[in-house]
């Protein structure tokens, strides 16, 4: 039986990990990578890594995590922020990431998505979406706004027009990341998950607000999600990897329990 | 020194599995030349992407007759995703003739159940249908990560060797002579992924299907 996958994400700020440890030293990149592999270690079904900036040398040590990740932690990589062209997604697949995973430049340019499901194929092309609850309108029917650049940038383009969109162009998968939700720790957008989950036919990831493990299976049965992103309720030690998919295997989710 | 070759006919990142075979300490060279894969003594086959694209590729660059002459030669080949489907006499995306290893066909998912996501990605245990040497001690919990939106209709179904359960079970490995193929990643398979691997690598090519298909000719 197929399935639910539980991703971790690490984001990776100025080559720094965020969120996930206090450190100091840019030149530490070590530890996203140790991280990376304690998660392996302790039953984690997939990874995902998101560099928030974008300039050159970050890439560069972006890359380098990458690599380093991919050549001992043996699940899936997926990896995004600042994909801009398919060099970009390119230069990431060759070090080591599966995914290549797609938000604001989609947004500005949906070309990209086409370009990068041509080069790389459909099922390695995630669109990541950042969405807010708005008031529903002309514009925006769902009542779920498409927002860019981290939160800062609200577009007026309906998450649920954008995700059809996104498919139709080439997206293998959704990761759904709620705005509300996201660090409240008080669950994920189950409206919005669902919402987004039963109109397209590829695989949808909640991301966002998750708290609890109860938050997780919301997130696959009333939110409909193929799969559930957390970050600090692991990285800050509240919870294990191997903790969480039991307590979803106990509430009857068909997780993958041997490692 | 025994040479292990990954096929790099443009299909995917092989890194990947490269890494995955350094790790079960089976030194992998990738290489598109069909003179290195000539001299080749085990053979990966691995591959994501489209298999019109593909089976161009490895038309004309004579990696497809190489890869051919190798199997008939009783080299060891592991065939990984695509590198399982184009296995098979045709595949139904973009109608492509296929390398024709292994009788049967490549077909798209058709589900019943509307609701079911394509392509099957994810981790999913498999049901073994015979006894192989590349699939030996599996635990029936080790799961396997799958992405794909076709799957493999073998005509003979003594070439099965494991299936996988979405919506139906679909063969998910098979066997003929020296040549085993997966349709999941075993390479990004965790630790169950990297034992099968490093079972590969100790495989010497014997296998004999449980009957039918094997006397025909590659």
């Amino acid at each position: 039986m197929l399935t639910k996958r539980l991703i971790a994400c690490l984001d990776v700020r100025d080559g720094k990990l965020a969120k996930s440890v206090k450190f100091v030293d840019t030149k530490d990149i070590g530890d996203p990578v140790a991280k990376a592999r304690e998660y392996y270690d302790d039953g984690l079904d997939e990874l995902v890594f998101y560099d928030i900036t974008a300039s050159s040398d970050e890439r560069r040590i972006m890359l380098d995590v990458v690599e380093a990740v991919a050549a001992e932690v043996f699940i899936p990589l997926s990896v995004g922020g600042g994909v801009r062209t398919v060099a970009d997604a390119t230069d990431l697949r060759l070090a080591g990431a599966e995914k290549i995973n797609v938000n604001s430049a989609a947004v500005q340019r949906p070309g990209l998505i086409d370009e990068c499901a041509h080069a790389l194929g459909n099922q390695n092309v995630v669109l990541s979406m950042d969405v807010l609850c708005v008031e529903a309108s002309a514009a925006v029917p769902s009542g779920y706004e498409i927002v860019i650049n981290g939160g800062r940038l609200r577009t007026g383009r309906d998450a649920l027009a954008w995700a059809l969109e996104g498919v139709k162009r080439g997206a293998g998968e959704l990761v759904v990341n709620s705005i509300d939700a996201d660090g409240t720790r008080d669950g994920y957008e189950l409206a919005l998950t669902r919402l987004l989950s039963e109109a397209v036919r590829v695989p949808v990831i909640a991301s966002g607000g998750a708290g609890r493990p109860a938050h997780l299976v919301e997130a696959l049965t009333e939110g409909a999600a193929d799969a559930v992103l957390v970050a600090s309720m692991v990285h800050f030690g509240d919870y294990r990897c191997s903790e969480l998919k039991q307590a979803l295997a106990d509430a009857g989710l068909p997780m993958r329990m041997r490692w | 020194m025994p040479e292990t070759v990954i096929v790099d006919y443009d299909a995917g990142n092989l890194r990947s599995v490269q890494r995955a075979c350094a790790e079960v300490g089976l030194a992998a060279e990738i290489s598109a030349d069909p003179a290195r894969l000539r001299r080749a003594d085990r053979i990966i086959f691995p591959g994501v992407g489209q298999a019109g694209s593909a089976m161009a590729t490895l038309n004309r660059t004579g990696l497809a007759d190489a890869l051919r002459e190798r199997l008939g030669e009783g080299v060891p080949v592991l065939g990984i995703c695509l590198g399982l489907q184009i296995s098979l006499d045709h595949s139904e995306e973009g109608d492509t003739p296929t390398l024709g290893l292994v009788a049967g066909e490549t077909r798209r998912f058709q589900f019943d159940d509307p609701s079911l996501k394509v392509p099957h990605m994810g981790w999913n245990t498999l049901s073994l249908r015979q006894l192989h040497p590349v699939l030996e001690d599996l635990h029936e919990d080790d799961a396997f990560y799958f992405v794909h939106s076709y799957y493999t209709a073998p005509q003979d179904p003594a070439v099965v060797l494991a299936e996988v359960t979405y919506e139906q079970p679909f063969c998910c490995a098979l066997g003929k002579d020296n040549y085993v193929g997966v349709q999941f990643h075993t390479e990004k398979s965790g630790r169950a992924g990297l034992a099968l691997l490093a079972r590969f690598a100790a495989w010497d090519g014997v296998f004999k299907a449980a009957a039918g298909e094997a006397s025909r000719a590659h």
